[in-house]
């Protein structure tokens, strides 16, 4: 099976001057395409610097990180950033839109960091709104994010993440400020996602939300603790079943997409 | 590329927007900045301007020779009993006028400061004893009457041609042409013609004042020397002072603007072989006018200068605001960052922000600066109707009077460069700053 990505050996060292704080101490993991990961631990574990890493923000002090067949742990920042906007897509926790920009722009704004600058065409365009109406906001492409609520704000995020066709998503606890029937929402656009192929890494502490992935890693003292297989998944009929709201619930399994008709 | 660039502008502009006090405020000091450099300029512009004209009024190629008093003590004692005897000779005039083939002409002037009376009028005045082509050389107007004659000069007639003020003052009521005379001293003149007012030449010989033509009398050279003659006594305290002067003025005109300069060291030679005293002083307007450009140029710099600072204190205000607007907008620059902008993303972004702002300040600061004449004029006005009152300018503010600022064009592509040139020079190291800022950081900043 191709592998979307793959990190070998990596290791993160933070030099605090009296003491070197070992943060990665020797994690491999192959992450093939189409695979739905869940990265778990307590913090301290070395999760968040995995995801950094992941995510071409940082570079490892050794090992590998291939991404996309390509060895991106010695490239220079102009290449990571160009890796970044190419091969990486991210949804934080904070959702992390520009509070100026409309949702259209907030979906725009990869295109405007593609390598050699092209210019924004109207068939670019045309993509930014269908994403949006992919995610459920076509009604609100002129709204700003102080408009809109967590749930939506967050689905431009997945929006935005998309644009560029990126090589795997990562999602550092995307569902951490949303309550559960918009987690649910959420995490049901990305099982979505995920079942059209797409590689998707995602942080969390919460058990619920880690039992949508197809396994989870866990990580403690900067190592991979234990991967566990889920057998059994977490859908939106079944998490919508744990939830007491049946009235939303009959409501979100009548009417596609979720979460339009909530505001 | 265009595309981008605009697009570039555009971010920019937004974001400048989104704080509109904030960015007015901020582009305050560069609006004032290039004003001051537009205005100070303008006014420099105006004030040399003004300069210029009151020598291009002296003639561009005249050479003009006027008589000075010597140092106390060192004057030639011969014959006159105690009169010092000093100044340009009559036959000055004539060797100047005969052995120089470049001078077309030569004019003397004879002049004296005497009261001037009719009836119970009186009024200090300059008694000129001149010729005929005097009128032209000084581009004098007449406004009734005639200018002296040929026929004047040959009959050493008693006449007298009054200055615009002159006639102003002593003849209040009647018409000065209506068979009137003046007396100045034991002497009585008839009035023949009155000059238009016109304005004051440029100073010459040292003196301080602009040269004024509207206190003059104007009486045949012929007439001042029969009448008056040469030695002269003045009351002074304690007694009386004499002199002895035969011209108090000889101005030459020169054919071709190229050879004034060459002309007027040939006079000075011819003339200092007689006058060891060096009782006399050759001012050549063309010479002035050189002198006038030269400081015209020191004027602009000085005034340039003070303006520029207050563009360095712009730029520093436009500095100080960028660093605060990167350390609060460092979680935007992570997002950025994230997305794939690179450093050199992060420094256009922001260096954009501080051109467009500084280049918009610069823009309006033009605007400012090319009504700056309109509003010196009606300041100066307003302030002489009501301030003033009128009337009590001195004659230094009297050039301040007439003077009229002018915006020099090429001043406003320079003030838009360097507002421009602001923004890049204090904006670089804010821009520098955001793109430094580690994504990791920065996105975790709230």
């Amino acid at each position: 099976m191709k592998l979307a990505a793959q990190v070998i050996d990596l290791q993160k060292h933070y030099d605090l001057g009296p003491v070197v704080v070992k943060a990665l101490r020797g994690v491999s993991i192959d992450f093939p395409e189409g695979d739905f990961v869940a990265i778990m631990g307590s913090s301290g574990s070395g999760k968040s610097t995995l995801l950094n890493l992941l995510g071409g923000l940082d570079r490892p002090s050794m090992g590998k990180y291939i991404l996309g067949g390509l060895d991106v742990s010695q490239m220079s920042d102009t290449q990571l950033s160009n890796v970044r906007n190419q091969k990486i897509g991210f949804i934080f926790q904070s959702y992390n839109l520009i509070t100026q920009y409309t949702v259209l722009e907030n979906i725009e704004l990869p295109l405007h960091y593609r390598p050699g600058h092209p210019s924004v065409s109207a068939a670019d365009r045309k993509k930014c709104e269908e994403m949006a109406i992919r995610v459920g906001l076509g009604q609100r492409l002129d709204h700003r994010p102080f408009q809109l609520s967590g749930g939506q704000q967050q689905r431009v995020a997945i929006a935005r993440a998309m644009m560029n066709e990126p090589e795997i998503i990562l999602a550092d606890e995307a569902t951490g400020n949303l309550d559960s029937v918009t987690s649910t929402e959420i995490m049901t656009l990305l099982r979505n996602l995920n079942d059209e192929g797409r590689t998707i890494i995602m942080v969390t502490h919460e058990p619920d939300i880690a039992m949508w992935a197809k396994r989870q890693i866990v990580m403690r003292d900067g190592v991979v603790f234990k991967e566990i297989k889920n057998e059994v998944r977490t859908t939106a009929p079944t998490a919508f079943a744990e939830s007491s709201d049946k009235a939303f619930v009959e409501h979100e399994l009548g009417k596609k997409p979720a979460g339009e008709g909530k505001h | 590329m265009l595309m981008r660039m605009i697009r570039t502008v555009q971010l920019g502009l937004k974001s400048l927007l989104l704080h509109k006090l904030r960015s007015g405020l901020t582009m305050l000091g560069i609006v004032f900045g290039v004003f001051s450099v537009i205005a100070m300029l303008a006014i420099g512009e105006g004030a040399s301007n003004q300069a210029q004209k009151q020598i291009v009024a002296l003639g561009a190629t005249n050479i003009i020779v006027r008589s000075i008093k010597p140092v106390e003590g060192s004057t030639q004692d011969a014959n006159s009993g105690g009169t010092p005897r000093y100044g340009l000779l009559r036959s000055d005039l004539r060797r100047l006028q005969n052995t120089i083939p470049e001078v077309v002409s030569a004019i003397p002037i004879r002049e004296l400061y005497r009261e001037a009376r009719h009836l119970k009028y009186t009024m200090q005045s300059r008694l000129v004893g001149c010729t005929p082509e005097y009128q032209d050389l000084n581009q004098l107007k007449i406004r009734k009457g005639r200018f002296l004659s040929d026929a004047d000069r040959q009959t050493r007639a008693n006449v007298v041609v009054l200055a615009h003020e002159v006639a102003k003052k002593l003849f209040p009521v009647e018409d000065p042409l209506d068979n009137q005379a003046i007396q100045v001293g034991e002497i009585f003149y008839s009035v023949i013609g009155v000059t238009e007012p016109r304005t004051a030449s440029a100073a010459i010989g040292g003196s301080l004042s602009a040269q004024e033509f509207d206190k003059d009398l104007y009486i045949p050279i012929e007439t001042f020397r029969a009448r008056i003659g040469d030695q002269v006594f003045s009351p002074k305290q304690g007694g009386m002072d004499s002199e002895h002067v035969e011209l108090n003025q000889i101005t030459l005109e020169v054919r071709d603007v190229k050879d004034v300069i060459p002309t007027a060291e040939v006079v000075r030679g011819t003339l200092e072989k007689f006058h060891p005293m060096k009782d006399f002083n050759v001012v050549v307007p063309l010479e002035l006018l050189k002198q006038a450009e030269q400081l015209r140029q020191i004027f602009n710099v000085v005034l340039g200068s003070i303006a520029a600072i207050s563009l360095v204190v712009g730029g520093i205000g436009i500095m100080n605001i960028m660093l605060a607007t990167v350390t609060e907008r460092t979680r935007e620059i992570g997002i950025r960052r994230a997305l794939g902008a690179r450093r050199r993303d992060i420094i256009e972004q922001f260096l954009t922000e501080t051109v467009v702002l500084s280049g918009s300040g610069g823009l309006l600061g033009i605007g400012l600066g090319l009504i700056t004449p309109l509003a010196f004029t009606l300041i100066r006005d307003f302030t002489l109707r009501f301030v003033l009152d009128g009337g009590t300018l001195s004659d230094t503010s009297k050039m301040f009077q007439e003077m009229q600022p002018v915006v020099a064009f090429w001043s406003l592509p320079l003030a838009f460069g360097i507002s421009v040139g602001i923004g890049i020079l204090f904006g670089l190291y804010p821009a520098q700053a955001a793109a430094k800022l580690d994504p990791i950081e920065a996105l975790r900043h709230e």
